[in-house]
């Protein structure tokens, strides 16, 4: 029951925009691993595009299959992502200090990105069922909130403190579409503004090392300038000497040089600005506010709460990896180590993001249908 | 909005609220297009520089030393190629990590590492030399480590070698990496930090000639510090080359001839000034420390008794024994004081105040005229014409040959020796001048010391009667790029007011000390040429005139000769001492004779008395005597 109309619309534009979108990923990571002096068998921008048509082949599944069957397995999905989410700290992979991988024998899954999705689903399938309807109040948002916290602390014990924040966006996002009743709001934000201090307190001794050495350094990069603060001092760097109209392709010297670390990954933004300046920025900009403004017309014009949550969601999780990404090569954020939606390097990222606007796309597909 | 297809209750509710978070995503889209236009377009000229700045570095190459000549263009010091270890600590991502085993692979101690690492480090990219001239195994395991090693680099540069090892160390000198100190004493303007300047001798003191100019390579790095393409290069400038004005073989003779005994040996031509040999003993290996010796050797040098750091020849002090008598001689003449013909009882000792002072001869050497007093050295003369003269007339004198002061010869520290006089004393050591000091004084004891480099000049004025050249060590400066040279003009000879009369009197003397059958440094007569001279036999302790009891080897006198040749056209001057070497006459004059044969060149079995000329000096020998 997929309506004709839609792909016959406008909806092609938005393809060309996420294609566009990823066409600049792939030419930012074949500038920076081009020169490199080591060349892998497969080069890195090649092993992108076959991320990107697996990635497809997921949103073409997520678009096809009906989010409502989609949402009903919402609760087995979540406990299957807390299994593994207790598995992986018990027995995972380690990287960088941080236990985040699982090994599954034939390939590495990362549980967190899961539980991306399974918070989404339950967030989404959870408010829809108990739909409140004159906002939530502090008693309604119990259940939802131990919902997601519970995987929240899991993550964040890994550590993996970009996935835990992404997860509570997509919960906020949620939240605040449904709405808070105003005087649970007033009360709220006078107790959390109270309690700041013990929280900030609690929030700073379960951080680690690294994680507040990079809090630290945001605020003043120029006080350790060859270790954390080297990342932020070289991506302005990077991101202002691009000027107005970049240093063209191959001609960031910043990243061609090595100077950035990470470049391909977190920080292809900082790549991607310095060869093309802020020309380039502003039409990367504007093509991630035409997707965001497509995700939003889908939660707008959504058949029913399900779909519009969902949607709402997808839309929170994007806007926040691009934001705080973005924020974070730009110097105005701490460096959280989130990707660049569609552009970072990166399998799991790619096809975790294809996924959503796949099912974005879903929500979108299913809006004239009558029943289910 | 199309809610007429479909009327949604549910969702009309979160409709207003889904555009509140759309305005929050594109306030914040915004913000941060605004921020990229802030660092872009408002700071985009200041981030390029930064970038540009990132990836420029300036390297200075250092450039090659001139080398060092004789004055007969004998090369005595050169450069030769070295690999020298580098650490560069902003590309090491952990020091403590790299350098302990750096340290294993070239088998320097840990504290060795850490103390040349850790001095300085105000600039990361710094490199700071760790090791001169690794051995090919070094390298080969330097090399073979690279990718465990990041921060280690290998340089092939040149290291000073002194072609002769210790042969005039201390006159050739070393060189070393610029100290701090010196940095900040404006002194050296053209040198950064980590560059090789003369530390000591002629390296140091003609090191803005020798030094040369530094070039520069601007080169592209990445983020490792890795050299990705030099983009421009500045060669260094080669510094000038010198030649000096020591006859490398006048010096080697003068070194085997001293062998291994303390002392110094030094040899000038008093025409002009020109310094012929320069010889301290014991010497240093100025390679060893021209290439950055280990602390634990320095600290062996530097704990060295015999400590051949120090140049015996401007920075040892000594009593000039009798060798003084030369001064008191020419006073005598000068004030009339006495006359050649003014004789002294001499009966071995003379009594004065409440003491005797004896004279080295047990008997005594009867009626002595100032020609007997200088020929057989006797004692007791010197105390009865040294009492009538007085102190102050003696020290006047003795300024006047030079002694008690620095000479100024162009090399660092140069020592004063100390002339006593009544003022002096009240001064120094708040006390009168007792007339038995006097008596000391005259024999060249007491409070009077000298160093080897004034009595040379001493004796070289004497030869040349009386006129005065400066001591010279630099002969002429080859350029490399204009490829001119530049010869240094001899100084203006200065005549001190004594009248030749005199040096006549005394030159005739000084040639019976040798050629007299009862002259002191009878030993020394040569074969080949006549010769001029004066043994001097030092005290080391006590003042008791005259007794030479058996001492320990440290405590025993120290043997003095002076002397110049030939006689009747003096070419040579120079001075000979022997640290607790006994008497003058046996032990210091035969090398005096020695050294003056084979500057003289007189080839021994063939051509007896005859005086072959020297190697012809480039520039014509000014005379003004």
């Amino acid at each position: 029951m997929i309506d004709r109309r839609s792909i016959a619309g406008y909806d092609w534009l938005l393809f060309v925009v996420v294609i566009l979108i990823l066409g600049m990923g792939v030419l930012s990571i074949y500038s920076v691993t081009a020169s490199s002096a080591v060349q892998a068998r497969t080069p890195l921008y090649m092993k992108q595009i076959y991320w990107i048509i697996l990635g497809w082949i997921v949103f073409l599944v997520m678009a096809w299959i009906d989010y409502h069957e989609i949402a009903r397995f919402a609760y087995p999905i979540y406990v299957l992502t807390l299994l593994l989410l207790v598995l992986v700290l018990v027995m995972g992979r380690s990287a960088q200090g941080a236990q985040r991988w699982l090994s599954l024998g034939f390939f590495n899954v990362q549980p967190s990105e899961l539980a991306k999705i399974s918070l989404l689903l339950v967030s989404a399938k959870y408010f829809s069922d108990y739909f409140p309807k004159r906002g939530l109040n502090l008693r309604q948002l119990l259940v939802p909130g131990a919902l997601v916290l519970l995987p929240m602390l899991l993550i964040l014990k890994q550590p993996d403190l970009g996935t835990a924040l992404a997860i509570s966006s997509v919960f906020f996002s949620i939240v605040l579409v449904i709405g808070l009743r105003s005087k649970f709001l007033i009360y709220s934000s006078l107790l959390s503004l109270m309690m700041f201090p013990f929280l900030w307190q609690f929030f700073w001794n379960h951080l680690k090392d690294y994680q507040r050495e990079r809090l630290r350094t945001f605020i003043d990069p120029t006080n350790d300038p060859t270790g954390t603060g080297y990342h932020i001092i070289q991506s302005k760097i990077a991101v202002g000497s691009g000027g107005l109209f970049g240093k063209g392709l191959f001609g960031g010297t910043q990243s061609q040089l090595k100077f950035l670390p990470e470049s391909h990954t977190d920080f292809i933004f900082s790549v991607f600005s310095e060869e093309w300046g802020f020309v380039g920025i502003f039409i990367l900009f504007l093509l991630f506010f035409f997707l965001i403004l497509w995700g939003v017309e889908i939660a707008y014009k959504a058949k029913d709460v399900l779909g519009s949550l969902l949607a709402v969601g997808i839309i929170g999780l994007i806007a926040f990896y691009f934001l705080v990404n973005v924020g974070m090569t730009l110097g105005v954020m701490p460096v959280v180590g989130v990707p660049l939606p569609l552009m970072s390097y990166g399998g799991t990222s790619m096809v975790t993001t294809m996924g959503l606007l796949g099912l974005l796309f879903n929500v979108k597909l299913r809006r004239f249908m009558l029943f289910y | 909005m199309r809610e007429s297809y479909f009327p949604q209750e549910e969702t009309r509710d979160l409709q207003s609220r889904i555009y509140w978070l759309f305005g929050l995503i594109v306030l914040a889209l915004f913000g941060l297009l605004m921020r990229a236009w802030y660092l872009q377009a408002v700071k985009g000229k200041f981030y390029h520089e930064l970038s540009e700045n990132n990836r420029i570095r300036v390297v200075e190459t250092a450039p090659p030393r001139g080398l060092i000549y004789d004055r007969n263009g004998n090369l005595l010091v050169n450069n030769v190629p070295s690999f020298n270890l580098y650490v560069v600590l902003g590309d090491m991502p952990d020091p403590a990590d790299v350098l302990p085993r750096l340290a294993q692979l070239i088998e320097m101690s840990q504290e060795e590492m850490t103390r040349r690492v850790t001095f300085k480090k105000e600039d990361p990219f710094f490199p700071i030399k760790v090791k001169d001239d690794l051995t090919m195994k070094e390298v080969a395991l330097v090399e073979g480590h690279g990718l465990d090693l990041p921060g280690v680099k290998i340089e092939a540069e040149f290291k000073r070698n002194a072609i002769h090892g210790t042969l005039a160390a201390h006159l050739l000198g070393y060189v070393g990496e610029v100290t701090q100190a010196q940095l900040e004493s404006g002194l050296y303007e053209n040198v950064k930090r980590g560059g090789i300047i003369g530390q000591y001798g002629i390296e140091q003191t003609f090191d803005a000639i020798i030094r040369g100019t530094p070039g520069q390579k601007r080169i592209e790095v990445d983020a490792l510090g890795h050299e990705i393409r030099v983009l421009e290069v500045n060669e260094p400038l080669r510094g000038d080359d010198v030649f000096l004005t020591i006859d490398l073989n006048v010096q080697k003779v003068a070194e085997e001839a001293l062998g291994n005994q303390n002392g110094a040996i030094v040899a000038v031509d008093p025409k002009n000034g020109e310094m012929l040999a320069m010889v301290s003993h014991p010497a240093f290996n100025p390679n060893l420390l021209s290439q950055g010796a280990s602390s634990r050797a320095w600290e062996a040098l530097l704990k060295d008794e015999g400590r051949p750091l120090t140049n015996r020849v401007i920075h040892g002090q000594y009593p000039p024994g009798s060798t003084f008598k030369i001064v008191l001689g020419a006073a005598l003449l000068e004030t009339k004081e006495a006359t050649p013909s003014s004789r002294v009882e001499c009966r071995g000792f003379l009594p004065f105040g409440n003491r005797n002072f004896k004279d080295w001869k047990r008997g005594g050497h009867g009626s002595v005229d100032l020609h007997r007093a200088l020929v057989e050295s006797c004692d007791v003369y010197f105390y009865e014409m040294g009492n009538r003269l007085g102190v102050d007339t003696i020290s006047k004198f003795s300024h006047l040959f030079g002694l008690g002061q620095p000479s100024g010869i162009e090399l660092a520290s140069e020592k004063g020796g100390l002339i006593p006089s009544t003022e002096w004393k009240r001064q120094a050591r708040k006390e009168p001048w007792y007339p038995g000091e006097t008596l000391s004084v005259s024999i060249g004891q007491g409070y009077v010391t000298v160093t080897p480099l004034q009595q040379a000049l001493m004796i070289s004025m004497v030869a040349n009667q009386g006129v005065f050249h400066s001591p010279q060590l630099l002969k002429k400066i080859w350029d490399h790029e204009t490829g001119s040279i530049q010869e240094i003009p001899t100084a203006e000879g200065k005549r001190i007011p004594v009248s030749p009369e005199t040096f006549r009197v005394i030159q005739n003397a000084l040639a019976g000390v040798v050629s007299d059958p009862h002259g002191t440094a009878g030993g020394a007569k040569s074969q080949f040429v006549s010769m001029g001279g004066k043994t001097g036999t030092a005290q080391v302790i006590g003042l008791k005139g005259g007794v030479h009891g058996k001492l320990p080897d440290k405590f025993a006198d120290h043997a003095w000769f002076v002397a110049f040749a030939p006689v009747e056209s003096p070419k040579i001057a120079m001075v000979v001492l022997v640290e607790n070497g006994g008497h003058g006459g046996s032990t210091a004059a035969p090398l005096a004779k020695k050294v003056i044969e084979a500057y003289l060149g007189v080839v021994p079995p063939l051509e007896p008395l005859t005086v072959k000329s020297p190697a012809p000096p480039p520039t014509p020998v000014r005379s003004e005597g």
